[in-house]
């Protein structure tokens, strides 16, 4: 939480200015039942014979306009308060919700996996939202609530000093009735909110995977889960709320007793002639003012520790770092090859199976590197290494000497590494949005090579050219045109080293060997990732994976004599196809 | 719940929303009846109050055995209202509760029955947010004009009907100066209501290029394109703030205004009341007394309070029914067409038939016209063509995902418009080349096909598709949680999964769209015994783009921009020397 507190600095002027003008209305509205002891006691004068006789009717005209002038007053001050606490409360939120997004772009892949898409956005949105009103509801009564309460004691005081023990026991007691309902209340809203991520989670589920979910007619089962999850969080809101209601009740008990003891007391000091009937008055007039404020308080309480409560979970992603380790300077060491895997051994959860195992090899600069293997074999593990998107839990991978943790290096490889991933993914916007991605000022002209070696030239232009728009997650273009137009987008950039996970799986035999064909002829530093033999059998060199371990390396010719397991690959898609091996 | 909900029902959002309340009467009464006691009571304690000032006039003259009893009665009056504020908060909450379950039940109802046409062309981000984000702003709403709206307006009625019996010159004032206080609440809520509308929509934005921008995440950082999504980001958020700036501030502005209005109030009773007091006015047939002015005082300060929270609720409500407006919206989207009365599909023979079918996602665009075919029980056919050339589309017609625009898909000679949708996709099994999996463990995953089927069946399934040998390495076995959309698996993984779940299921027909093309071919070649024999005797639409599975086919349909163009065996179509030919002998290019 303390975190969110930092955000407020930006706003120092505003989130003190806020809470002070709501500060300077409630001085006037305290002095209020003041004024109202005084037009009884003096306005009216002496009680004598069942009337008053030596009323002042001035005194009390002038009092009355006087009340009105702290209205007007109490206006001006809380306009200009609300319009502080709103300008804050938008503030904080906006930059907070700035801030989330970069952090959780600056994520690794790993805590990527681990967090999951819609906690990410639940915490983005919703708990954003919430946050704010919080925020501004506070600003604008939190501190109003106190100090009318504590004024209302103080008043008290000044009118007569001995009714402060009736006020000061009040006072303890109501702090202790609302610190232990939000004592209750909080964990309870930290659950009632993990059980809404459950809701949301089914709710994307049923968008994201509804042609899965209706093939396997799972409809009226997901309707069900739903149900459940719905059911429990409501269940679990009832409860809350339930709770949270008893509060305004129990406050409301405490006061009226607290008048009834303090009017009995002040009965019996007026029969004594220390009080007099206005001070009695103008006291229970202050007693009102707190209970009518406690209401307030109480309100607020829930919607606070709402609010508080999404404030820990903002925090939580706001304070999660980055799990990647990064060093400022390192110096290079190696072979001096381009690119250097030295005994490299990843797992992607401690205490799990290997995903690459103490693989070494060097790529120079030019060469076109095939990764094969089989399902699960660490193709692209190996490939996400390169421009570091996990770290090596032993062993380093080396560009140009140095280590890839180098804060500096980097960011040179993620500024200059195509990467083309099994999942294509594009945005929305334009296709030509889109490209520039790759380099954001490329030429029309670099897009439509780069469109033409990717094979998508003809279809882009079928479609009506760069400026075609992109629907969310390119689902206005087929799987194999996205796969191209993501090739195309890495080959904009004219990459130092271009990675092609798998990003041909989805084109036909023809289009991919065309491709390849293209893209043979680029002399950037290559990896192929596939299954097929014919996608890597002419690189230079050709990593051979079986379960994390490079159980071959060499040239297509070398390890069809030396590599069983590359033979059985080569021969599972060869032998059945024609059986025309080359 | 009634038939009438597959007819979008038109009318106003506020109907519709007591229609929702409506559906708990018990909590509805109890919240009227224990509103109006507590109303009751609440009313009741200022004027014992007053009564208890009149007892302590001066010095010698305070009547404390009268102080007594007042305060015996007081002290009922206060328990009463008490615990009937707390029985009308229970019933409150339990009411906006069920209210925003049984909205967000609609909703997500609504989503199994959408067309997918609907799923596919808009933002999913938008979608949830209305069954999460609107629906909890509708519930705060809800809850706050339940709680405040009917005690609020209560009180103000009492309050008026006292203070016109107990003296009427003071309570005409107050009465005559309301409508100024409800005037200042309307003007503001009917000023702010656009910038609401603003705010939703921003947020609506927001949301949408949010959850884009997370799950291209992986992407966006393999480009180096943070920054650049960071300012688009930032300018949307820019706009938001400033519409939420607006509509928070000028919404604020309720409270103070009207605050103002009953602090002239006070101001007015307080000197009338205290000019009757000093002439010694007979009100209601005896003098007007210090103690009836503090009943008033505190009446006008009672009766400030309701203003504002009704005028404070008014505007809650404003951005609620915003936010209702949207989930009805979604709610009432047209439905597919309903299957209701349609025929079950027993289990298919497996003929199907494409007569004369047309179809295109667009208007302008034409994709499929005038395909006619028919394939007998128990075929392989084999599907080939460039990317984009309408595979995937001739397997949404199979599946009804969408409805032909002409013409008709046949399952053994029944119009599938004729049958229901689940027997019909019940009869096939399907494998996507876009893998997808649900969040939840490994086990579950595979069940999807076979809801009812043993943990020896699923291991069985798993055995044949070589998935139970990765599936043992997992941490936990087949009880591994897998993550959104089975995260932590890769492509050839999830894929391996899914054919399992169709391996377990055994439906009598097959759709497998590039079912393999994450799995490499060693793997495969180890499974192609068990899905031959899955195959066998079962009408298959394959997929592929590799040779080796299309070689085998029964026929091969090959397709070119909507049409078939041409079709038969692979002997044939190699004789044929046609498009076929062409694409067979370019995968050694």
């Amino acid at each position: 939480m303390k975190k969110l507190f930092s955000y407020f600095k930006r706003y120092k002027w505003q989130s003190l200015l806020g809470p002070f003008f709501k500060l300077l209305e409630a001085t006037f509205e305290l002095l209020v039942p003041f004024v109202v002891g005084l037009i009884v006691d003096r306005g009216l004068g002496a009680y004598v014979d069942g009337g008053y006789p030596n009323a002042d009717i001035g005194y009390i005209v002038g009092m009355c306009l006087l009340l009105a002038a702290f209205g007007l007053a109490g206006l001006a001050f809380s306009v200009t308060a609300q319009y502080f606490a709103a300008r804050t409360a938008t503030g904080v939120a906006a930059d907070i919700r700035r801030d989330l997004f970069k952090k959780i772009q600056s994520l690794s892949y790993k805590d990527i996996d681990e967090m999951g898409a819609s906690t990410m956005l639940t915490r983005m949105t919703s708990d954003v939202d919430r946050f704010q009103s919080g925020v501004n509801l506070a600003l604008r009564l939190f501190l109003r609530s106190p100090f009318i309460v504590f004024g209302a004691m103080i008043t008290a005081y000044i009118i007569d000093p001995e009714s402060l023990g009736v006020f000061a026991v009040t006072i303890v007691a109501l702090a202790v009735v609302v610190y232990a309902v939000m004592f209750l209340c909080m964990p309870l809203y930290k659950k009632t909110q993990n059980k809404l991520d459950k809701v949301l989670l089914s709710t994307r589920e049923n968008l994201t995977g509804a042609r899965v979910l209706r093939a396997f007619c799972r409809e009226d089962g997901e309707k069900k889960l739903f149900d459940t999850r719905n059911e429990e969080l409501n269940k679990g809101r009832k409860f809350v709320g339930g709770i949270a209601a008893i509060t305004n009740p129990l406050t409301y008990v405490l006061v009226n007793f607290a008048t009834i003891v303090l009017i009995w007391t002040g009965a019996l000091r007026v029969d004594a002639g220390g009080l007099t009937q206005g001070n009695v008055i103008a006291l229970y007039n202050l007693m009102g003012q707190i209970l009518v404020e406690l209401i307030k308080l109480a309100n607020l309480i829930v919607t606070v520790t709402k609010a508080a409560a999404c404030g820990g979970r903002i925090s939580a992603v706001l304070q999660a770092q980055p799990s990647l380790l990064l060093e400022e300077e390192t110096e290079a060491k190696g072979s001096g090859a381009f690119i250097e895997f030295d005994n490299v051994t990843m797992r992607y959860i401690e205490g799990a199976d290997v995903a690459l195992e103490n693989v070494s090899f060097t790529v120079a600069r030019g060469e076109t590197v095939g990764v094969i293997g089989g399902t699960g074999s660490g193709k692209t593990t190996l490939v996400n290494l390169i421009p570091h998107f996990y770290d090596t839990t032993e062993g380093e991978v080396r560009v140009d000497g140095k280590s890839v943790r180098d804060k500096a290096l980097q960011t040179r490889l993620r500024e200059n590494i195509g990467v083309v991933p099994q999942k294509a993914v594009l945005f929305k916007g334009t296709l030509r949005e889109n490209l520039l991605w790759g380099k954001a000022d490329a030429t029309d002209g670099e897009l439509w090579r780069a469109l033409e070696i990717a094979r998508a030239d003809e279809f882009v232009k079928e479609k009506g050219g760069l400026d075609i728009p992109v629907e969310q997650g390119g689902k206005n273009f087929s799987g194999g045109q996205k796969q191209r137009l993501t090739i195309a987008r890495a080959l904009v950039r004219e990459p130092e080293i271009l990675i092609l996970d798998d990003s041909s799986s989805a084109l036909d035999y023809a289009t991919d060997a065309e491709l390849r064909k293209a893209i043979r002829k680029l002399d950037f530093t290559t990896f192929i990732v596939s299954q097929r033999a014919s996608s890597v059998m002419n690189a230079d060199k050709i990593v051979v994976l079986d379960d994390g371990v490079a159980v071959g390396m060499g040239t297509h010719e070398e390890l069809m004599r030396s590599c069983e397991v590359y033979r059985e690959i080569y021969f599972s898609q060869y032998e059945t196809e024609g059986g025309q091996a080359v | 719940m009634k038939n009438s909900r597959s007819v979008p029902k038109k009318g106003g959002v506020l109907k519709r929303v007591l229609g929702y309340v409506g559906r708990y009467p018990a909590s509805l009464v109890g919240s009227f009846v224990f509103a109006l006691l507590s109303v009751a009571a609440t009313l009741c304690v200022p004027v014992f109050f007053g009564d208890a000032i009149d007892c302590i006039i001066k010095a010698g003259k305070v009547d404390l055995v009268a102080l007594k009893s007042v305060f015996v009665k007081t002290a009922v009056a206060v328990l009463i209202a008490a615990l009937s504020q707390w029985l009308a908060g229970i019933c409150n909450n339990r009411i906006s509760c069920n209210v925003v379950r049984d909205l967000r039940k609609d909703a997500f109802g609504k989503l199994g029955k959408l067309p997918l046409k609907y799923i596919d062309t808009h933002s999913h981000g938008d979608t949830v947010s209305r069954v999460i984000a609107d629906a909890d702003q509708f519930s705060d709403g809800l809850l706050m004009g339940f709680t405040q709206f009917f005690t609020g307006a209560l009180t103000i009625l009492g309050t008026i009907a006292f203070m016109l019996l107990t003296n009427w010159k003071i309570g005409l004032i107050v009465v005559l100066l309301t409508p100024v206080s409800l005037f200042v609440a309307r003007f503001v809520a009917t000023h702010t209501h656009k910038f609401f509308v603003e705010q939703t929509s921003a947020r609506g934005e927001q949301t949408a290029f949010a959850e884009e921008a997370i799950a291209g995440l992986k992407t966006t950082q393999a480009f180096a394109h943070e920054d650049e999504n960071e300012a688009k980001f930032d300018k949307i958020n820019a706009r938001l703030e400033k519409a939420s700036l607006k509509a928070t501030f000028y919404s604020s502005l309720t409270n103070p205004s009207t605050r103002f209005i009953n602090n002239l109030v006070y101001a007015v009773v307080a000197l009338v009341g205290a000019i009757d007091v000093a002439n010694g006015t007979i009100v209601a047939g005896a003098a007007f007394t210090v103690g009836g002015l503090t009943k008033f005082l505190s009446y006008a300060n009672q009766y400030t309070k309701p203003f504002n929270e009704i005028s404070g609720v008014v505007t809650e409500l404003k951005s609620a029914f915003t936010c209702a407006a949207r989930i009805f919206e979604l709610i009432d989207e047209t439905e597919e067409v309903s299957d209701g009365g349609n025929e079950e599909l027993p289990r298919a023979e497996g003929i199907v038939e494409l007569e004369n079918v047309s179809f295109s996602y667009t208007e302008e665009r034409k994709l499929i016209e005038a395909l006619s075919l028919r394939v007998p029980q128990g075929r392989r056919v084999a599907i080939v063509g460039r990317t984009g050339s309408g595979k995937t589309t001739l397997i949404n017609l199979l599946m009804r995902f969408y409805d032909v625009d002409k013409g008709a898909v046949k399952i053994d000679g029944r119009d599938v418009r004729k049958l229901t949708r689940r027997s019909l996709r019940k009869s096939y099994g399907m494998v996507l080349q876009e893998t997808w999996l649900k969040c939840g463990t490994v086990r579950e995953n595979i069940r999807m096909g076979k809801p009812d089927a043993t943990d020896e069946e699923i291991i069985e399934a798993a055995k044949k598709t070589r998935a139970h040998s990765f599936i043992k390495r997992m941490e936990r076995g087949y009880d591994t949680l897998l993550s959104e959309d089975g995260g932590n698996l890769s492509e050839g993984q999830k894929q391996l999964l899914c054919i399992t779940r169709v391996m377990l299921a055994l439906p009598p027909m097959l759709i497998l769209d590039e079912a393999t093309s994450s799995i490499d071919t060693r793997t495969e070649k180890k499974i192609s015994e068990a899905f031959d024999r899955l195959m066998e005797g079962r009408t298959t639409f394959i997929v592929a783009h590799r040779l080796s599975t299309i070689v085998h086919a029964d026929a091969i349909l090959v397709m070119e921009a909507g049409h078939v163009v041409e079709q038969g065996t692979h002997a044939e179509l190699l004789a044929r020397n046609g498009a076929y030919a062409k694409l067979y002998n370019s995968q050694f290019a």
